[in-house]
């Protein structure tokens, strides 16, 4: 178990929880109690049930035949964009509403930047009956209206975050400033970010993605491991959940897929493993993009999801090991490949997703290998931005 | 014993200690408001390091932040600017600053240039006890600089011991669950946790901040602890002065005479 959290909350060298001593009670209830729970038996039944049933799980493994023929190789696509609301996002949501309930919290906030991770607890706190804040900056709201009317249908409050620059980051300082002035309240936080053990907890949560991966794989080809999985990754959470069975089995090649944005050296960019070194943001120390002085740097990528200017700290500990390969895919790519899938398969991919389908294309397969992408979320969101580019590619 | 100890041991009515942002308002007022801080009688000074990210404060010392980071303060400007500033001022100083930009400075890097400019203690609020110990402790030991640690409401009975126990300078407690400047008033329940915290008889003595903003949560807060911590107001109160010497003689003023 080389990659899995210490018990002081890193990995490797990532990590920890730099939180201020007001949080500090939260935190270590959370930490005191989230494995317990996460493994009883009550909470397994319910978790289960509702990614059965509300969610729609298991998510397909789709042999894509099409895409497969191109790149001359065996590409399984696993469908997390066929799931309720419409990406990965949910089976976290999920998972920390029932830990939630648990802990006796009724009021939940989140940080969210596209939205998804917004309309996902939305969902989740309207099932459940509980009151709901998102905090999403001011410059998301109004690009992504459509999820900011999803949220308030579905009865959450949006605040929209006037601080800093005005995006996921600073939605995401707005939630922990909102949980350190309301304790009483419950973070749900949409990545494997934040304060140990957030990242562990997400991961753990995500982990269904592998695990469905396995015996889907079994089935199909005999064989419960593939040779590759690509993800893209923002905080990491889709990636970690389609990595977390196999980051001990080192005959799988992992391939994390970071935002390029215009590309690595334009300035405009979300690469963090490229550009960022090792800071602490949002209360865990990992790679970050910041200035030479330590301040954080606004990241850039078409895709909101992506936009975010630090990894998980597991996802740190996965490049500085090795373990991962990193690559990353810029928009450009990202929207090529959107439009390929489209053709081929007929799936509109979220542009989240596109980057990890773009790294097909920079990678060589073997005709007998076997390539997992995790297609963490559907296209409806970025309809806007693919009807803006449809005659480009 | 450095200056804070110093302060604490020597003092006996109520503490003033004021947070001020550096390069704020304009690039190069710091050293001037240290001056006219001590001049205008307050007895320790916060020099809050700007940061893009700042976690627990509330809206008014993150637009101060913005505003110093846009004038082009950096750690490194502010060492700058403190060069010779123990000619003139010899009240305890402290850094506050969040840890990532104290990180990439490099904390032996850091804890050197304080240790010659002459600053006394730091607080970096989100720096946990236990990485404190772990990492930095001896460090910061070494050059005898206090490191502060924060309680709050919610902070457990055994916590307020462990951290009691790991100061050396005072403890920083935060008036209520919120983040800076947010509440403006002391409730019942507040005054409830102050009595609670000191009737712990702790050996660290401790300044009550976050929230005090004139002379009646001054006076208010001062009952309860050796002294109170100004930010928010102070701040609010500088940030139109085109006088910032008479500015900051009537604030102090009045925080300290309600008049
Ligand atoms: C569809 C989709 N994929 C990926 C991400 C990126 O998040 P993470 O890296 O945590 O999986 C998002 C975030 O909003 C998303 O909506």
């Amino acid at each position: 178990m080389k990659y899995t959290v210490n018990n002081k909350g890193y990995y490797g060298n990532f990590g920890g929880a730099f939180i201020p001593e007001m949080l500090y009670p939260n935190i270590k209830e959370l930490e005191n109690n989230y494995i317990q729970i996460i493994e009883s038996e009550s909470f397994q039944k319910e978790y289960r049930d509702l990614l059965k049933n509300y969610v729609g799980r298991p998510s397909a493994l789709y042999k894509a035949t099409r895409l497969s023929e191109k790149y001359n190789t065996n590409i399984y696509l696993k469908r997390e964009d066929l799931n309720h609301t419409g990406a990965h996002k949910i089976n976290n949501c999920i998972g920390q509403v029932l830990i939630a309930q648990r802990l006796q919290k009724t009021k939940i906030i989140a940080e969210t930047g596209a939205g998804q991770h917004g309309v996902a607890t939305a969902t989740v706190c309207a099932l459940m009956g509980l009151e709901c804040i998102v905090f999403m900056g001011k410059i998301d709201v109004e690009r992504q209206q459509p999820n900011v009317k999803r949220m308030e249908m579905l009865g959450a409050k949006v605040v929209s975050v006037e601080s800093g620059s005005k995006t996921l980051k600073d939605a995401t300082n707005e939630a922990f400033r909102y949980w350190i002035s309301n304790p009483d309240s419950f973070y749900i936080i949409g990545s494997v970010v934040g304060a140990h053990p957030y990242p562990d907890m997400v991961a753990r949560l995500q982990a269904i993605i592998s695990e469905e991966i396995q015996w889907q794989l079994q089935e199909t080809i005999g064989r419960n491991y593939p040779d590759y999985i690509i993800a893209c990754i923002g905080g990491g959470s889709n990636a970690a959940g389609a990595y977390y069975h196999f980051l001990d089995n080192e005959r799988v090649t992992l391939i994390s897929v970071e935002a390029a944005g215009l590309g690595v050296d334009s300035g405009k960019s979300a690469a963090t493993t490229v550009l960022g070194n090792t800071g602490i943001l949002h209360a865990s120390k990992t790679l970050v993009m910041q200035t030479k002085d330590g301040q954080i740097i606004e990241p850039y990528s078409i895709s909101a999801g992506l936009d975010y200017p630090g990894v998980g700290p597991l996802h740190a500990h996965l490049y500085e090991t090795g373990r991962a390969r990193v690559q990353n895919a810029s928009d450009e790519e990202a929207l090529r490949a959107a439009f390929l899938l489209t053709k081929l398969e007929g799936i509109i991919p979220a542009l989240e997703s596109s980057h990890a389908l773009a790294a097909l294309e920079k990678n060589n397969f073997l005709p007998n290998d076997i390539v997992v992408v995790n297609l963490s979320g559907r296209g409806d969101k970025d309809m806007e931005t693919y009807i803006k580019y449809k005659d480009s590619f | 014993m450095n200056r804070i100890q110093q302060l604490f041991s020597e003092k006996k009515d109520t503490i003033l200690s004021i947070y001020m942002t550096a390069g704020y308002p304009n690039l190069h007022d710091t050293a001037t408001v240290i001056q006219e801080l001590q001049k205008a009688g307050v007895d320790m000074i916060e020099i809050g390091l700007p940061y893009s990210d700042p976690l627990a404060d509330g809206k008014t010392i993150q637009d101060s932040s913005t505003v110093a980071l846009q004038n082009g303060i950096t750690i490194e400007g502010v060492f700058n600017q403190l060069r010779s500033i123990r000619k003139t001022v010899s009240i305890p100083l402290l850094c506050m600053g969040y840890i990532n930009p104290i990180y990439q400075f490099g904390f032996e890097s850091f804890c050197k240039s304080c240790k010659e400019i002459g600053i006394d203690g730091v607080i970096i609020p989100d720096l946990p006890l236990w990485e404190y110990e772990e990492k930095y402790k001896t460090l910061f030991e070494s050059y005898d600089i206090s490191v502060i640690f924060l309680i709050a409401p919610q902070t457990p009975q055994e916590r307020v011991l462990q951290i009691d126990k790991a100061s050396n300078g005072f403890i920083y407690m935060v008036s209520s669950a919120a983040t800076t400047g947010s509440k403006m008033d002391i409730d019942n329940e507040q005054i409830a946790y102050f009595a609670r915290i000191s009737n712990m008889n702790l050996k660290t003595p401790r300044l009550i901040g976050f929230g005090i903003s004139n002379n009646a949560t001054y006076k208010k807060a001062s009952e309860y602890a050796d002294g109170v911590i100004i930010g928010s107001a102070f701040i609010q109160a500088i940030q139109k002065s085109d006088n910032l010497s008479d500015t900051i003689q009537s604030f102090i003023t009045s925080i300290r005479t309600g008049k």
